[in-house]
């Protein structure tokens, strides 16, 4: 992607158009494929604890139409308000159940999924987006016992993440957003430089 | 190559991201309506203002753009279409299916297999299936909230009391993951199977009726229909008269004033590949064989 210092001001993105429409794809490559895991082209720095990945979906995403609900972890830090402030143009929530997007810096922290806008019957659609930064994000084997393993919309068989850390009940919660379909929230996960993302749509097996 | 004075394909960056918010979501709920806020477009309503802006919102410099009106890529919509995007994006284009990464069609889809990794964008009409059933947005929307589609069998059935089969042809409702029921657009229903199981994202864009949904690939498409009544498509009694495929959607031609027709594949670029491979059909041109890649409708 276009290689991008962070200004103290000025976008995020380089040249806009183009990086908003490489990450974008990448996005919907992997919410259109469960479970696949694709390098999310950022270069460019933040401050932490917003990693480059969170920052690159919001700028990408995220502005004044759509509010934006962060974690405890993110919001104490007033560098990565500002950050995001400065280039999304978000209106911050502090309900997760008012936000279209949310960020998550501290997985094992976070809210139960159920905390988030799951929509109504009539529109769906009005639901939060979580995303989640998370130290580990590989491939797995369906069925392998420490990975999530799905199946859905999107999916040829059965999908397998290992992906980490996650709350204890994240199969529980996740068979719960399943049960709400079509309400629910979609997840996307980003690690260092890669991305992927379990639908509401997906079946998540092995609840324990 | 691109043109100065506008935005990269068109559309400024805020609503890209609008339109991209709803395609998320689209994604995420198979076969949902999601609404967005549709933009007016330089052509229109009709002309497929809802796919130009789908494909607006995701086409980036290294795609590859087909763009079909009724199988054919050389007819107004799909010119001016392709034409738009070559100026507002300088991306190529080409009629190729194989070529494409992203395909948008009016009223087709290509004969030759969609492939992992290609996005077909639909242009779509109307795309509340109930919508002739049932006029009011407040009713279908909660029709399809409770997964109620008793409307649409006892609309089938109905058919099938007065003609004694299923006679919808076109634009025949299908349900999309188990779940919801969708308009695939008024593609013949010859078509339909080819949504199901496909590798490729299939995205469907309506600018009219400010709704985006979607297909993801790898998602069961079943077309409605009765254990006694099984869905079936169209079968043509003859091939193609130019280039001798069968079992593809053919375009009645008519040639003289005295009953004088033929029938030649809708899929004009499928029809070209066939006949540069050396396929000649009954009232292919003499010398069809010895000039590959000759363009032409049987006109």
């Amino acid at each position: 992607m276009a290689g991008t210092e962070v200004p103290a001001s000025g976008a995020a993105l380089a040249d806009v158009a183009k990086s908003a429409q490489a990450i974008f794809r990448t996005l919907v490559d992997v919410l259109a494929r469960p479970g696949t895991i694709r390098p999310l082209p950022v270069n460019f720095i933040t401050p932490a604890p917003l990693t480059p990945e969170l920052a690159a979906f919001a700028v990408t995403m995220v502005d004044q139409e759509a509010p934006l609900w962060l974690d405890a972890r993110l919001a104490a830090s007033e560098a990565a308000l500002r950050f995001l402030r400065f280039h999304t143009g978000a209106r911050l929530v502090s309900a997760p159940s008012q936000a279209s997007f949310a960020l998550v810096g501290d997985a094992l922290a976070m809210p139960e999924l159920q905390a988030f806008a799951q929509g109504t019957a009539d529109y769906p659609d009005a639901s939060t987006t979580v995303v989640i930064a998370v130290d580990h994000l590989a491939p797995a084997s369906p069925g392998a016992r420490a990975a999530l393993t799905f199946a859905g919309p999107g999916i040829d068989g059965r999908a397998a993440l290992s992906v980490g850390p996650l709350p204890l009940n994240i199969r529980v919660q996740m068979a719960e957003n399943r049960a709400r379909y079509p309400r629910g929230v979609d997840c996307f996960f980003v690690s260092r430089g890669h991305v992927a993302a379990i639908p509401r749509s997906a079946t998540v097996f092995g609840e324990d | 190559m691109s043109t100065t004075g506008y935005n990269f394909a068109y559309l400024d960056e805020q609503t890209k991201r609008m339109i991209r918010r709803a395609i998320l979501k689209a994604i995420a709920i198979p076969g949902y309506q999601v609404p967005f806020a549709s933009r007016e477009m330089p052509m229109p309503y009709g002309w497929g203002t809802g796919g130009v802006q789908v494909t607006a919102a995701i086409i980036g410099h290294d795609d590859v753009l087909k763009v079909i009106d009724q199988g054919s890529d050389d007819t107004t919509n799909a010119v001016s279409i392709r034409k738009f995007f070559a100026k507002t994006a300088g991306v190529a284009t080409t009629t190729r299916t194989r070529e494409a990464t992203i395909i948008q069609t009016r009223h087709r889809i290509p004969e030759a297999p969609l492939r992992e990794g290609q996005i077909i964008v639909y242009q779509v009409p109307i795309p509340e299936p109930l919508r002739f059933l049932e006029p009011r947005e407040t009713e279908t929307r909660r029709l399809h909230a409770l997964n109620d589609y008793g409307l649409m069998h006892v609309k089938l059935y109905e058919d099938i009391a007065r003609h004694g089969h299923i006679a919808t042809t076109y634009a025949y409702p299908v349900q999309v993951a188990g779940r919801y029921v969708m308009d695939p657009s008024p593609i013949p229903k010859f078509d339909n199977p080819k949504m199901h199981m496909s590798p490729a994202l299939q995205l469907f864009g309506a600018g009219r009726e400010k709704r985006i949904y979607a297909v993801p690939p790898h998602t069961p498409v079943k077309s409605l229909d009765f254990d006694d009544h099984p869905f079936a498509v169209q079968h043509f009694d003859k091939p193609c008269a130019l280039c001798g495929a069968e079992r593809v959607y053919l375009d009645e031609v008519v040639l003289d004033d005295r009953g004088g027709r033929m029938f030649v594949c809708s899929d004009t670029d499928y029809c070209e590949e066939r006949r540069a491979q050396g396929h000649a059909g009954a009232m292919a041109p003499d010398g069809a064989r010895a000039q590959p890649g000759e363009a032409g409708h049987g006109r």
